[in-house]
């Protein structure tokens, strides 16, 4: 990660700044970033929320038995979670329904919506993807020893194994545990960034004749595979949280 | 390298604007990131749980009970429509009883009529027959009279011929005799 590799020279035409995109900048004049300034990340997590609100509140407002269009993805989002949680977690884990889909809808709207053209991408950055993982994490582990106290422990104390050997695990199961929100927030980040990342360098690419028409092949095939994975991500992530809020609530395997 | 230039405040972008070392790892944009991403996630949680989650629940729970009463709905008329056609085959069975029954009395009927008619017409056969048997009898008798008078005169003149005495009743005894050879 040395500054040549990533910092582009301007070489025989060819510029690339694929990390560029990246960069966090006010949205209205210029200055200094604050932590309370509109960036351009603000307003693209607003055009996310707008979304989700078009989707869920203005899809449905027709309330109809036989849904519209547009009703019938917002049901289908619902029905697909709601069974996911129901399934994972078991039926106490339902009144955790509205967290867990609020954590869904964003990071799936974030990561289709990144896919637009010239768009920013809220979840290629770890700061963003590294609060949802962490604090997903921190409240569900509060949340087991709130419900189970210190027996939330035996989470990591194998009782099924041999005496000798239960320290070794239960160190090992720690270990797996506290790794939990850092794979979580690296998973996302990194999948989302490299995609965008990738795209810019093929768009490089296209500036120069002779390689355009297979970077912009390769950009339409990578463009493909990054709505699967914008999809994809959103749902592993959802799962996962949907997995550990089950040892959170059911910790005595 | 790229660590150094993000510890240093506003050294996350060249005089160019161009990104320097992964703009991910730019500490001075991070509470801003965190920050609108924690006011995103809190609007989107209260538009979820207060709107659009609630109201979808509603019309899904409403769905299924309308599809259940439905269903309910159509099993009611199925048993319905199985009754009507047990009824129906029930009145088909009896209207078909009744009018072999109405069959039935309406041949007892005509064969009543038909036994007094051909009584009737065996008695009118049977008084027409006697009838003429009566009169072939009397025309019978008139014709034996008939005879045995023409009888007797020829008798009675064949003896004046030839010479005897005609007795008047010998000549009658005699001439029934030989009428009844």
């Amino acid at each position: 990660m040395t500054q040549v590799a990533i910092e582009p020279e301007t070489k025989g035409g060819l510029v690339f700044h694929p990390l560029d995109q990246f960069i966090v900048k006010p949205a209205f004049g210029d200055g200094a970033v604050n932590w309370y300034t509109v960036t351009n990340l603000t307003v693209w997590m607003g055009i996310i929320l707008l979304a989700i609100f078009a989707l869920f509140v203005l899809g449905s407002r027709g309330r109809a038995i036989i849904p519209s269009r547009v009703q019938s993805i917002g049901e289908l989002m619902y029905g697909f979670i709601y069974k996911m949680i129901e399934d994972i977690t078991g039926k106490d884990g339902v009144k955790y329904f509205p967290y867990i889909m609020t954590l869904f809808v964003f990071i799936l709207f974030a990561n289709f919506i990144a896919l637009i053209p010239m768009s920013y991408s809220p979840t290629s950055m770890i700061a963003v993807t590294a609060t949802l993982g962490f604090g997903s994490f921190v409240a569900i582990t509060i949340l087991g020893f709130v419900k189970h106290g210190a027996s939330f422990l035996k989470l990591f104390w194998m009782s099924d194994a041999p005496l000798f050997l239960r320290p070794i695990i239960a160190v090992i199961e720690v270990i797996s545990y506290l790794v939990r929100p850092v794979s979580l927030s690296i998973r996302l980040g990194g999948n989302i960034a490299a995609g965008h990342v990738v795209l810019k360098v093929f768009a490089g690419f296209a500036a120069l004749a002779v390689a355009s028409p297979a970077a912009i092949l390769g950009i339409i095939a990578i463009y493909g595979l990054e709505v699967l994975v914008a999809g994809i991500q959103a749902y592993v992530f959802t799962i996962l949280i949907c997995v550990y809020l089950k040892d959170a609530l059911h910790p005595h395997h | 390298m790229a660590t150094q230039t993000n510890t240093i405040a506003g050294a996350c972008v060249d005089a160019g604007g161009s990104a320097l070392g992964m703009p991910q790892l730019c500490a001075e944009w991070m509470p801003n990131q965190i920050f609108w991403l924690i006011v995103t996630l809190i609007a989107i949680f209260f538009v979820m749980s207060r709107i659009a989650l609630p109201r979808i629940g509603a019309v899904l729970a409403e769905r299924s009970g309308t599809i259940t009463n439905d269903i309910a709905a159509a099993e009611d008329f199925k048993n319905k429509a199985a009754e009507a056609e047990t009824a129906y085959e029930q009145a088909l069975t009896d209207a078909r009883a009744k009018a072999q029954e109405i069959i039935a009395k309406a041949k007892a009927e005509i064969q009543a009529d038909l036994d007094v008619a051909l009584q009737k017409a065996d008695a009118a056969i049977a008084a027409k027959a006697a009838e003429s048997e009566t009169a072939i009898g009397e025309i019978r008798d008139s014709a034996i009279k008939n005879i045995t008078e023409v009888a007797t005169d020829t008798a009675k003149e064949l003896v004046l011929a030839l010479g005897g005495t005609a007795d008047a009743t010998t000549i009658t005894a005699a001439v029934n005799a030989r009428m009844k050879g």
